[in-house]
Protein backbone atom coordinates (compact mmCIF):
# COMPACT_ATOMS: atom_id res chain seq x y z
CA UNK A 1 0.00 0.00 0.00
CA UNK A 2 1.43 3.48 -0.74
CA UNK A 3 1.44 6.01 1.72
CA UNK A 4 -0.71 8.93 1.55
CA UNK A 5 0.46 11.75 3.91
CA UNK A 6 2.85 12.09 6.60
CA UNK A 7 1.56 13.93 9.99
CA UNK A 8 4.49 16.07 11.62
CA UNK A 9 3.37 17.30 14.86
CA UNK A 10 6.18 19.88 17.09
CA UNK A 11 6.24 21.83 19.90
CA UNK A 12 9.17 24.35 21.61
CA UNK A 13 12.10 23.85 19.41
CA UNK A 14 9.69 22.70 16.28
CA UNK A 15 10.60 25.55 13.97
CA UNK A 16 14.21 24.34 14.10
CA UNK A 17 13.55 20.54 13.76
CA UNK A 18 10.54 20.93 11.26
CA UNK A 19 13.76 22.89 9.03
CA UNK A 20 16.01 19.64 9.94
CA UNK A 21 13.06 17.11 8.77
CA UNK A 22 12.00 19.13 5.92
CA UNK A 23 15.29 19.85 4.27
CA UNK A 24 16.35 16.49 3.95
CA UNK A 25 12.52 15.66 2.35
CA UNK A 26 13.88 16.47 -1.52
CA UNK A 27 11.59 19.33 -2.94
CA UNK A 28 8.23 17.68 -4.64
CA UNK A 29 8.17 14.81 -2.64
CA UNK A 30 5.24 13.38 -3.61
CA UNK A 31 3.57 12.29 -0.25
CA UNK A 32 2.15 15.65 1.02
CA UNK A 33 3.20 16.74 4.65
CA UNK A 34 0.92 18.05 6.84
CA UNK A 35 2.28 19.77 9.90
CA UNK A 36 0.61 20.63 13.53
CA UNK A 37 3.11 23.19 15.66
CA UNK A 38 1.95 24.62 18.53
CA UNK A 39 2.53 28.51 18.34
CA UNK A 40 0.89 31.78 19.80
CA UNK A 41 -2.75 32.69 19.16
CA UNK A 42 -1.89 35.99 17.39
CA UNK A 43 0.86 34.59 15.39
CA UNK A 44 0.63 36.28 11.24
CA UNK A 45 -0.76 33.86 9.09
CA UNK A 46 1.68 32.84 6.81
CA UNK A 47 4.48 34.02 9.14
CA UNK A 48 5.89 29.97 9.55
CA UNK A 49 4.78 28.49 6.15
CA UNK A 50 7.05 31.80 4.95
CA UNK A 51 9.66 30.56 7.51
CA UNK A 52 9.49 26.87 6.34
CA UNK A 53 9.27 27.82 2.79
CA UNK A 54 12.40 30.13 2.78
CA UNK A 55 14.39 27.39 5.04
CA UNK A 56 13.88 23.65 3.21
CA UNK A 57 12.73 24.76 -0.28
CA UNK A 58 9.20 23.71 -0.39
CA UNK A 59 6.04 24.72 -1.23
CA UNK A 60 4.21 25.38 2.30
CA UNK A 61 1.46 26.68 2.98
CA UNK A 62 -1.96 27.27 5.47
CA UNK A 63 -4.44 25.32 4.24
CA UNK A 64 -8.13 26.81 4.10
CA UNK A 65 -11.20 25.80 4.29
CA UNK A 66 -11.93 22.74 2.22
CA UNK A 67 -8.88 22.99 0.71
CA UNK A 68 -8.10 19.64 -1.43
CA UNK A 69 -5.06 18.16 -0.54
CA UNK A 70 -2.25 18.12 -2.91
CA UNK A 71 0.95 15.88 -3.99
CA UNK A 72 3.84 17.36 -3.46
CA UNK A 73 3.28 20.38 -0.81
CA UNK A 74 3.61 21.13 2.58
CA UNK A 75 0.80 21.84 4.82
CA UNK A 76 0.85 23.56 8.26
CA UNK A 77 -2.04 23.93 10.50
CA UNK A 78 -3.21 27.72 11.14
CA UNK A 79 -2.57 29.45 14.41
CA UNK A 80 -5.65 29.31 16.40
CA UNK A 81 -7.66 26.87 14.21
CA UNK A 82 -7.50 22.94 14.58
CA UNK A 83 -6.52 21.47 11.33
CA UNK A 84 -8.51 17.82 10.48
CA UNK A 85 -8.23 15.78 7.64
CA UNK A 86 -11.66 14.83 5.91
CA UNK A 87 -12.39 12.41 3.38
CA UNK A 88 -13.31 15.55 1.04
CA UNK A 89 -9.92 17.15 1.65
CA UNK A 90 -8.96 19.74 4.85
CA UNK A 91 -11.25 20.88 7.37
CA UNK A 92 -10.87 23.61 10.17
CA UNK A 93 -12.18 23.46 13.25
CA UNK A 94 -12.56 26.42 16.83
CA UNK A 95 -13.90 24.22 18.44
CA UNK A 96 -11.65 24.21 22.33
CA UNK A 97 -8.25 23.88 22.80
CA UNK A 98 -7.40 19.91 23.05
CA UNK A 99 -4.88 19.64 26.25
CA UNK A 100 -3.59 23.50 25.64
CA UNK A 101 -3.37 23.19 22.09
CA UNK A 102 -4.87 24.42 19.11
CA UNK A 103 -3.99 23.58 16.65
CA UNK A 104 -3.76 20.21 19.06
CA UNK A 105 -1.51 17.29 17.51
CA UNK A 106 -3.91 14.64 18.34
CA UNK A 107 -6.67 16.49 16.31
CA UNK A 108 -4.50 16.22 13.41
CA UNK A 109 -3.08 12.75 14.08
CA UNK A 110 -6.51 11.36 14.85
CA UNK A 111 -8.47 12.27 12.11
CA UNK A 112 -5.60 11.63 9.16
CA UNK A 113 -5.49 8.19 11.01
CA UNK A 114 -9.36 7.59 10.37
CA UNK A 115 -9.00 8.81 6.81
CA UNK A 116 -5.61 7.10 5.29
CA UNK A 117 -5.19 4.22 8.18
CA UNK A 118 -2.41 2.08 7.33
CA UNK A 119 -1.66 4.53 4.52
CA UNK A 120 -0.32 7.43 6.86
CA UNK A 121 3.18 7.90 8.59
CA UNK A 122 3.26 10.06 11.89
CA UNK A 123 6.08 11.64 13.20
CA UNK A 124 6.62 13.28 16.33
CA UNK A 125 9.58 16.25 17.30
CA UNK A 126 10.45 17.55 19.84
CA UNK A 127 8.19 19.83 22.70
CA UNK A 128 7.33 20.13 26.30
CA UNK A 129 4.05 18.91 26.53
CA UNK A 130 2.34 15.59 25.80
CA UNK A 131 0.12 16.57 22.50
CA UNK A 132 0.38 14.01 20.02
CA UNK A 133 0.43 10.72 22.63
CA UNK A 134 -2.88 9.75 22.44
CA UNK A 135 -2.61 11.06 18.21
CA UNK A 136 0.46 8.63 17.82
CA UNK A 137 -1.64 5.78 19.52
CA UNK A 138 -4.56 6.24 17.35
CA UNK A 139 -2.69 6.30 13.72
CA UNK A 140 -0.65 2.82 15.42
CA UNK A 141 -3.92 1.23 16.03
CA UNK A 142 -4.96 1.58 12.46
CA UNK A 143 -1.91 0.46 11.37
CA UNK A 144 0.03 3.41 10.33
CA UNK A 145 3.78 3.93 10.11
CA UNK A 146 4.86 5.86 13.73
CA UNK A 147 8.15 7.91 14.20
CA UNK A 148 9.45 9.70 17.61
CA UNK A 149 12.73 12.16 17.21
CA UNK A 150 15.49 10.55 19.95
CA UNK A 151 14.48 12.61 23.05
CA UNK A 152 17.97 12.69 23.87
CA UNK A 153 18.74 14.69 21.24
CA UNK A 154 15.51 16.85 21.24
CA UNK A 155 15.51 20.70 22.35
CA UNK A 156 12.43 19.35 24.57
CA UNK A 157 12.31 15.74 25.22
CA UNK A 158 8.78 15.75 26.98
CA UNK A 159 6.74 15.36 24.25
CA UNK A 160 8.60 12.62 22.02
CA UNK A 161 8.92 10.65 25.52
CA UNK A 162 5.03 11.03 26.27
CA UNK A 163 4.73 8.82 22.28
CA UNK A 164 7.43 6.96 23.10
CA UNK A 165 6.00 5.80 26.75
CA UNK A 166 2.42 4.98 25.09
CA UNK A 167 4.06 2.00 22.82
CA UNK A 168 2.89 2.65 19.93
CA UNK A 169 6.45 4.41 18.35
CA UNK A 170 7.93 2.14 15.85
CA UNK A 171 11.19 4.15 15.67
CA UNK A 172 13.19 6.24 17.56
CA UNK A 173 15.10 8.36 15.39
CA UNK A 174 17.64 11.11 15.85
CA UNK A 175 16.32 14.18 14.16
CA UNK A 176 18.53 14.06 11.20
CA UNK A 177 17.82 10.32 10.35
CA UNK A 178 13.91 11.45 10.29
CA UNK A 179 14.10 12.83 6.55
CA UNK A 180 16.04 10.13 5.09
CA UNK A 181 14.09 7.51 7.00
CA UNK A 182 10.43 8.67 5.36
CA UNK A 183 12.23 9.54 2.26
CA UNK A 184 13.39 6.00 1.87
CA UNK A 185 10.74 4.01 3.62
CA UNK A 186 7.36 6.60 2.77
CA UNK A 187 8.92 6.87 -0.58
CA UNK A 188 9.81 3.11 -1.89
CA UNK A 189 6.54 1.70 -0.58
CA UNK A 190 5.17 4.27 -3.24
CA UNK A 191 7.22 2.53 -5.73
CA UNK A 192 6.67 -0.38 -4.82
CA UNK A 193 3.23 -0.37 -4.90
CA UNK B 1 -12.41 14.57 28.81
CA UNK B 2 -10.42 11.56 29.12
CA UNK B 3 -9.38 11.34 25.16
CA UNK B 4 -8.30 8.02 25.53
CA UNK B 5 -11.91 6.65 25.44
CA UNK B 6 -12.07 7.75 21.96
CA UNK B 7 -9.91 5.01 20.72
CA UNK B 8 -12.82 2.95 21.60
CA UNK B 9 -14.11 3.67 18.43
CA UNK B 10 -13.94 0.37 16.14
CA UNK B 11 -14.26 2.02 11.83
CA UNK B 12 -16.32 0.78 9.95
CA UNK B 13 -18.96 0.27 12.38
CA UNK B 14 -18.64 3.52 13.33
CA UNK B 15 -18.94 4.77 10.09
CA UNK B 16 -22.37 3.02 10.45
CA UNK B 17 -23.51 4.07 13.37
CA UNK B 18 -22.50 7.41 12.74
CA UNK B 19 -25.42 7.63 9.96
CA UNK B 20 -27.83 5.72 12.01
CA UNK B 21 -27.66 8.13 14.79
CA UNK B 22 -27.67 11.60 12.32
CA UNK B 23 -30.89 10.10 10.63
CA UNK B 24 -32.24 9.52 13.97
CA UNK B 25 -31.74 12.55 15.46
CA UNK B 26 -33.35 14.07 12.03
CA UNK B 27 -36.31 12.02 11.80
CA UNK B 28 -37.09 12.98 15.50
CA UNK B 29 -36.01 16.01 16.37
CA UNK B 30 -35.17 18.10 12.58
CA UNK B 31 -31.77 18.70 13.17
CA UNK B 32 -30.23 18.02 9.93
CA UNK B 33 -26.57 17.09 10.79
CA UNK B 34 -26.18 14.62 8.12
CA UNK B 35 -23.90 17.22 5.74
CA UNK B 36 -21.47 18.17 8.45
CA UNK B 37 -17.80 17.83 8.08
CA UNK B 38 -17.27 14.59 9.22
CA UNK B 39 -13.91 14.72 11.83
CA UNK B 40 -15.18 17.19 13.96
CA UNK B 41 -18.80 16.26 13.82
CA UNK B 42 -17.22 12.58 15.21
CA UNK B 43 -15.16 14.29 17.79
CA UNK B 44 -17.98 15.96 19.62
CA UNK B 45 -20.23 12.78 19.33
CA UNK B 46 -17.70 10.73 20.78
CA UNK B 47 -17.51 13.97 23.29
CA UNK B 48 -21.26 13.44 24.47
CA UNK B 49 -21.22 9.84 23.93
CA UNK B 50 -17.95 9.85 26.70
CA UNK B 51 -20.24 12.42 29.21
CA UNK B 52 -23.05 10.23 29.47
CA UNK B 53 -21.05 7.61 30.08
CA UNK B 54 -21.74 5.32 27.30
CA UNK B 55 -19.06 3.11 25.26
CA UNK B 56 -20.47 3.05 21.74
CA UNK B 57 -22.64 5.88 19.04
CA UNK B 58 -25.21 3.11 19.30
CA UNK B 59 -25.55 3.42 22.46
CA UNK B 60 -25.52 7.18 22.42
CA UNK B 61 -28.54 7.03 19.77
CA UNK B 62 -30.76 5.30 22.29
CA UNK B 63 -30.03 7.72 24.76
CA UNK B 64 -30.68 10.77 22.70
CA UNK B 65 -33.81 8.93 20.87
CA UNK B 66 -35.43 8.13 24.65
CA UNK B 67 -34.20 11.42 26.39
CA UNK B 68 -34.72 15.07 25.17
CA UNK B 69 -32.16 16.34 27.71
CA UNK B 70 -29.63 14.21 26.23
CA UNK B 71 -30.09 15.61 23.19
CA UNK B 72 -29.67 19.11 24.31
CA UNK B 73 -26.76 18.46 25.98
CA UNK B 74 -25.48 16.84 22.56
CA UNK B 75 -26.86 20.18 20.68
CA UNK B 76 -24.72 22.23 22.73
CA UNK B 77 -22.01 20.21 22.36
CA UNK B 78 -22.52 20.62 18.58
CA UNK B 79 -23.06 24.26 18.73
CA UNK B 80 -20.36 26.03 20.88
CA UNK B 81 -17.62 27.05 19.50
CA UNK B 82 -14.19 28.41 22.04
CA UNK B 83 -13.43 31.93 20.42
CA UNK B 84 -13.05 35.00 21.69
CA UNK B 85 -14.14 38.85 21.34
CA UNK B 86 -12.60 40.51 18.59
CA UNK B 87 -11.23 37.43 17.33
CA UNK B 88 -8.84 37.69 14.17
CA UNK B 89 -8.15 42.35 15.12
CA UNK B 90 -7.39 42.66 11.42
CA UNK B 91 -11.07 41.53 10.38
CA UNK B 92 -12.40 44.02 12.64
CA UNK B 93 -10.40 46.93 11.75
CA UNK B 94 -11.00 45.87 8.20
CA UNK B 95 -14.72 46.36 9.03
CA UNK B 96 -14.11 49.59 9.87
CA UNK B 97 -12.24 51.29 7.03
CA UNK B 98 -13.95 48.84 4.14
CA UNK B 99 -17.84 47.97 5.41
CA UNK B 100 -18.32 50.90 7.44
CA UNK B 101 -17.94 53.76 5.32
CA UNK B 102 -20.52 51.51 2.73
CA UNK B 103 -23.30 51.28 5.30
CA UNK B 104 -23.48 55.05 5.72
CA UNK B 105 -25.21 55.52 2.98
CA UNK B 106 -28.08 53.87 4.27
CA UNK B 107 -30.96 55.70 6.20
CA UNK B 108 -31.15 51.92 8.00
CA UNK B 109 -29.07 48.74 8.30
CA UNK B 110 -29.77 45.30 9.08
CA UNK B 111 -26.75 43.17 10.05
CA UNK B 112 -27.04 38.96 9.89
CA UNK B 113 -24.39 37.64 12.26
CA UNK B 114 -25.01 34.09 11.56
CA UNK B 115 -24.04 31.04 13.91
CA UNK B 116 -23.77 33.48 16.45
CA UNK B 117 -23.19 30.77 18.88
CA UNK B 118 -22.29 32.86 22.57
CA UNK B 119 -22.15 36.35 21.08
CA UNK B 120 -18.95 36.97 21.39
CA UNK B 121 -18.39 38.26 17.78
CA UNK B 122 -21.96 40.15 17.69
CA UNK B 123 -20.74 42.41 20.95
CA UNK B 124 -18.02 43.01 19.03
CA UNK B 125 -19.70 44.00 15.72
CA UNK B 126 -22.10 45.74 18.19
CA UNK B 127 -18.94 47.95 19.67
CA UNK B 128 -17.69 48.91 16.35
CA UNK B 129 -21.18 50.36 15.10
CA UNK B 130 -21.27 52.05 18.70
CA UNK B 131 -18.16 53.63 18.03
CA UNK B 132 -18.39 54.94 14.31
CA UNK B 133 -21.50 55.96 15.27
CA UNK B 134 -24.14 53.87 13.53
CA UNK B 135 -25.05 51.67 16.12
CA UNK B 136 -28.41 53.77 17.03
CA UNK B 137 -29.56 52.71 13.09
CA UNK B 138 -28.50 49.30 13.08
CA UNK B 139 -30.59 45.92 13.98
CA UNK B 140 -28.10 42.87 14.49
CA UNK B 141 -30.06 39.80 13.76
CA UNK B 142 -27.61 37.11 15.93
CA UNK B 143 -28.81 33.44 15.00
CA UNK B 144 -27.47 30.41 16.14
CA UNK B 145 -28.85 26.91 16.16
CA UNK B 146 -29.08 26.59 19.89
CA UNK B 147 -31.65 28.26 22.25
CA UNK B 148 -29.48 27.47 25.27
CA UNK B 149 -26.34 29.28 23.30
CA UNK B 150 -28.11 32.21 22.62
CA UNK B 151 -29.16 32.36 26.13
CA UNK B 152 -25.66 32.99 27.27
CA UNK B 153 -25.08 35.25 24.20
CA UNK B 154 -28.13 37.44 25.39
CA UNK B 155 -26.67 37.44 29.10
CA UNK B 156 -23.96 39.01 27.63
CA UNK B 157 -21.67 37.85 30.27
CA UNK B 158 -18.09 36.51 29.55
CA UNK B 159 -15.69 35.52 32.45
CA UNK B 160 -13.52 38.21 33.71
CA UNK B 161 -10.26 36.74 33.32
CA UNK B 162 -10.61 36.86 29.43
CA UNK B 163 -10.54 40.81 29.33
CA UNK B 164 -7.18 40.79 28.78
CA UNK B 165 -7.23 38.69 25.51
CA UNK B 166 -10.92 40.80 24.72
CA UNK B 167 -8.75 43.99 25.39
CA UNK B 168 -5.59 43.33 23.55
CA UNK B 169 -7.50 42.18 20.60
CA UNK B 170 -9.76 45.38 20.85
CA UNK B 171 -6.53 47.68 20.49
CA UNK B 172 -5.04 45.70 17.62
CA UNK B 173 -8.80 45.66 16.05
CA UNK B 174 -8.35 49.66 16.01
CA UNK B 175 -10.74 50.52 18.96
CA UNK B 176 -10.49 54.23 20.33
CA UNK B 177 -11.92 53.57 23.93
CA UNK B 178 -11.16 52.52 27.56
CA UNK B 179 -12.24 48.75 26.51
CA UNK B 180 -13.53 48.85 30.28
CA UNK B 181 -15.70 50.78 30.25
CA UNK B 182 -18.06 48.50 28.34
CA UNK B 183 -18.57 46.34 30.75
CA UNK B 184 -19.10 45.77 34.81
CA UNK B 185 -17.12 43.31 36.97
CA UNK B 186 -18.60 41.37 39.57
CA UNK B 187 -16.15 38.80 41.41
CA UNK B 188 -15.22 36.61 38.10
CA UNK B 189 -17.43 37.59 35.70
CA UNK B 190 -17.39 40.84 32.82
CA UNK B 191 -21.09 41.82 32.12
CA UNK B 192 -21.35 44.16 29.14
CA UNK B 193 -23.76 46.92 28.36
CA UNK B 194 -27.03 46.48 27.91
CA UNK B 195 -26.82 48.85 25.63
CA UNK B 196 -24.99 46.77 23.40
CA UNK B 197 -27.66 44.41 22.72
CA UNK B 198 -30.73 47.59 22.45
CA UNK B 199 -30.46 47.07 18.84
CA UNK B 200 -29.69 43.01 18.82
CA UNK B 201 -32.19 40.52 18.53
CA UNK B 202 -30.95 37.26 19.25
CA UNK B 203 -33.14 34.23 17.50
CA UNK B 204 -33.31 30.44 17.03
CA UNK B 205 -32.38 30.07 13.17
CA UNK B 206 -31.18 27.10 11.34
CA UNK B 207 -28.69 27.50 8.69
CA UNK B 208 -29.03 24.02 7.55
CA UNK B 209 -32.91 24.02 6.89
CA UNK B 210 -34.38 26.95 8.06
CA UNK B 211 -35.13 29.89 4.71
CA UNK B 212 -33.95 33.20 4.16
CA UNK B 213 -36.04 35.63 6.87
CA UNK B 214 -35.43 39.35 5.92
CA UNK B 215 -33.10 40.93 3.23
CA UNK B 216 -29.57 42.35 4.58
CA UNK B 217 -26.67 44.82 3.87
CA UNK B 218 -23.92 42.48 5.66
CA UNK B 219 -23.83 39.28 6.76
CA UNK B 220 -21.34 37.87 8.90
CA UNK B 221 -20.98 34.43 9.19
CA UNK B 222 -17.37 33.50 10.25
CA UNK B 223 -16.02 30.15 11.31
CA UNK B 224 -19.07 28.95 11.41
CA UNK B 225 -19.37 26.63 7.81
CA UNK B 226 -16.44 25.10 8.12
CA UNK B 227 -18.51 22.54 10.42
CA UNK B 228 -19.92 21.65 6.82
CA UNK B 229 -19.37 19.60 4.27
CA UNK B 230 -18.99 20.87 0.91
CA UNK B 231 -22.66 20.31 -0.64
CA UNK B 232 -23.96 21.51 2.48
CA UNK B 233 -21.95 25.17 2.28
CA UNK B 234 -23.11 25.23 -1.56
CA UNK B 235 -26.90 25.26 0.24
CA UNK B 236 -26.09 27.73 2.85
CA UNK B 237 -23.93 30.40 0.12
CA UNK B 238 -27.85 30.03 -1.58
CA UNK B 239 -29.14 31.16 1.33
CA UNK B 240 -26.91 33.80 1.91
CA UNK B 241 -26.53 35.26 -1.39
CA UNK B 242 -30.98 35.20 -1.49
CA UNK B 243 -30.69 37.27 1.46
CA UNK B 244 -28.37 40.02 0.57
CA UNK B 245 -29.68 43.32 -0.60
CA UNK B 246 -27.84 44.07 -4.26
CA UNK B 247 -24.43 45.76 -2.97
CA UNK B 248 -24.40 43.32 0.12
CA UNK B 249 -21.82 42.73 1.68
CA UNK B 250 -20.35 38.76 3.11
CA UNK B 251 -17.99 38.41 5.83
CA UNK B 252 -16.63 35.16 5.83
CA UNK B 253 -13.50 33.46 8.36
CA UNK B 254 -9.92 34.20 7.80
CA UNK B 255 -9.55 30.39 6.08
CA UNK B 256 -13.07 30.08 3.93
CA UNK B 257 -13.79 31.43 0.74
CA UNK B 258 -16.37 31.62 -1.56
CA UNK B 259 -13.75 29.99 -4.49
CA UNK B 260 -15.31 27.20 -5.84
CA UNK B 261 -18.98 27.73 -4.63
CA UNK B 262 -21.38 28.36 -6.92
CA UNK B 263 -21.75 31.77 -6.13
CA UNK B 264 -18.11 32.93 -6.55
CA UNK B 265 -19.13 34.48 -9.63
CA UNK B 266 -21.89 36.52 -8.04
CA UNK B 267 -19.42 38.80 -5.79
CA UNK B 268 -16.63 40.76 -6.39
CA UNK B 269 -14.10 40.63 -3.67
CA UNK B 270 -13.74 43.63 -1.15
CA UNK B 271 -11.21 42.52 1.27
CA UNK B 272 -9.11 39.50 -0.29
CA UNK B 273 -7.19 39.11 2.88
CA UNK B 274 -10.13 39.58 5.60
CA UNK B 275 -12.59 37.60 3.05
CA UNK B 276 -15.20 40.48 2.36
CA UNK B 277 -16.97 40.11 -0.76
CA UNK B 278 -19.89 42.53 -2.01
CA UNK B 279 -22.59 40.96 -4.13
CA UNK B 280 -23.03 42.34 -7.91
CA UNK B 281 -26.09 40.95 -8.96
Amino acid sequence: MPFEMIVIGASWGGLRALEAVLGSVPRHFETPIVIAQHRATQSATGALPHTLAHHSGHDVCEPGDKDPIEAGRVYVAPADYHLLVDPEGFALSTEGAVRFSRPSIDVLFDSAADVYAERLAAVILTGANDDGAYGITRVRRRGGLTVAQDPAGAERPEMPLAAIATGAVQHVLPLEEIGPFLVKTVGSERTAA
Amino acid sequence: MAIEDLARASDDLERIEVQLLLEAIYQHYGFDFRGYALGSLKRRLWRRAIGEKVETLSALQDRVLHDPTVMERLLLDLSINVTAMFRDPTFFQAFRERVVPALRTYPFVRIWNAGCSTGEETYSLAIVLKEEGLYERTRIYATDINDRVLERAREGRFPLEKMREFTDNYIRAGGQESFSTYYTAHGDTATFSPELRSQVVFAQHNLVSDAPFNEFNVIVCRNVMIYFGKTLQDRVHELFYDSLDSLGILALGHKESIRFTRYEDRYEPLDVQEKLYRKMY
